[in-house]
């Protein structure tokens, strides 16, 4: 197979075992073309890409935006701070007009759960969902695998657990559904206020002890404590949060094994993770980030692959 | 499904070796030689001469590189079938080398247009050759030629070329069948 079985990539719940093997599979020829010396081709060059972004972002906006250009596609950058959304316009009407100057693929992050979904069943372009508010983060679930199966070989029979503020971590639904869908086991770990009530019905473990949680697995996501999605405390303060949940050397060195650790970005240094931690050769955070690009590329040359002239 | 033999084990065999002492004539020690063959079916070719010219005539250091061009092609979301990319590896730098591409069948010259844009992303080559098994005469879309050519063949275009690898298909053969 050498296709994608959806037209949009929305969520990982919509993909299959084979969807990302192929995203990974063509991941793989997109690292090498990023490790040229001209890192470009010209295979998307009659592809125009619209990056809408209704919610702040630096990484993916970077890392969309590389990897669109990267494959010659056109691009154009919609920030909603500085646009028409602020002057009453619905979002079927923002990109209805921004489709009308021919664009034939949109990048969306957006606050609310759905958008995409809700956006995909309404234009006439291939959607790439870059996070929609608490629900799902499609392309850096895939990253994240995809960096696993890079340092440990394969990403099936592991051991995940991640931790922190799963309640308002797109990340952490997006990790569940990719790593369970090419066999990894995964645990969450957090403080109960900050785990979903019912999380456990998706086959995960729980636990909230950081301690059994980090002897138990191979690998450790580490998330950010999102203050900007929070209204209300849900914990005493962020010292004491750090105290149980966050991970420094000497914890790591305690431990029966070596694990790999990982982090989605932006990272809180001294909250969820020390820097010595960040920095070191347990960590992959920086390699994430690099083959970001890469399954961004695949992603988007799939997809595109499946637009009819 | 008709099919017709082009050449059988014994003239593949021969025409391997005149390719590899044509390269020799051209090249000498290969020092400032690299061959590249184009995924997925050149890469055999390319093999193959890189070992006769190690085995048969003592050249000690043939660089070898193997160079796909599916995201260079002109025909993205134009057929019926997605594409499909291999593996490139050109673990050498092209800057004011000569390079060899190197595939099996010559057909339309749209791969071989692929190819020359695609090295570049490795640098500045001194010069690009084409060294072809077949060559199917009348059947160019681009004006590119081979520099060295095992055989040239008049086929039409109902017709194809199949080249068969002892290493892949269990015989060194080429075959002309009427699609």
């Amino acid at each position: 197979m050498s296709e994608l079985s959806v037209n949009h990539l929305l969520g990982i719940k919509y993909l299959n075992q084979k969807d990302i093997e192929l995203i990974f599979e063509t991941a793989d020829h997109f690292k090498e073309v990023i490790n040229r010396p001209i890192k470009k081709v010209p295979s998307l060059r009659d592809i125009t890409i619209a990056n809408l972004f209704f919610e702040n972002s630096t990484r993916t906006k970077l890392s969309f935006e590389l990897a669109e250009k990267r494959l010659s596609a056109d691009v154009i950058n919609f920030s909603s701070g500085q646009s028409s959304v602020k002057k009453g316009e619905t979002l079927i009407d923002t990109v209805n007009n921004i489709l009308s100057m021919k664009v034939d693929m949109v990048v969306m992050r957006h606050p609310n759960p759905g958008a995409g979904i809700f956006l995909s069943k309404h234009v006439k372009a291939s959607i790439v969902n870059a996070g929609d508010g608490a629900h799902e983060h499609p392309t850096q679930a895939l990253l994240d695998s995809y960096s696993i199966r890079e340092k440990l070989g394969d990403v099936a029979g592991k051991k995940v657990v991640i931790v922190g503020d799963i309640l308002h971590s797109r990340v952490a639904l997006s990790n569940i559904f990719a790593l369970q869908l090419q066999g990894a086991e995964v645990m969450v770990c957090g403080p109960k206020t900050l785990l979903p009530k019912y999380i456990s019905e998706l086959g995960v473990k729980v636990e909230t002890n950081l301690r059994k949680a980090l002897n138990w697995c191979d690998v450790a996501n580490m998330l950010r404590v999102q203050n900007e999605r929070m209204d209300i405390s849900y914990f005493p303060s962020t010292r004491e949060y750090t105290q149980q949940f966050g991970v420094n050397k000497a914890l790591l060195n305690s431990l029966n094994k070596e694990i790999t650790i990982m982090h989605p970005g932006p990272i809180n240094r001294g909250v969820e993770i020390t820097s010595d931690v960040a920095d070191s050769n347990q960590s992959i955070i920086l390699n994430q980030v690099e083959n970001g690009v890469a399954i961004r590329m695949a992603v988007i040359y799939l997809l595109a692959s499946k637009i009819k002239q | 499904m008709s099919q017709k033999v082009l050449l059988n084990t014994k003239e593949v065999n021969i025409i391997l070796h005149r390719l590899a002492c044509q390269l020799i004539e051209k090249h000498n020690d290969f020092s400032n030689t690299v061959l590249i063959g184009l995924q997925p079916r050149g890469v055999y070719l390319a093999n193959r001469i890189s070992k006769i010219l190690k085995n048969v005539y003592n050249v000690k250091d043939v660089k070898q590189g193997q160079l796909d061009i599916t995201f260079y092609r002109d025909d993205f979301r134009r057929g019926d079938k997605p594409l499909k990319a291999n593996t490139t590896e050109v673990n050498f730098l092209v800057e004011n080398q000569n390079i060899v591409f190197i595939d099996d069948v010559l057909y339309t010259g749209r791969s071989i247009r692929a190819a020359l844009t695609a090295i570049q992303s490795f640098g500045r080559p001194n010069e690009i050759e084409l060294l072809t098994l077949i060559d199917r005469r009348f059947s160019r879309h681009l004006p590119i030629q081979p520099n060295y050519r095992g055989r040239q063949v008049d086929a039409i275009n109902k017709e194809k070329v199949i080249v068969h690898w002892q290493e892949n298909e269990g015989e060194d053969a080429v075959y002309l069948i009427e699609k």
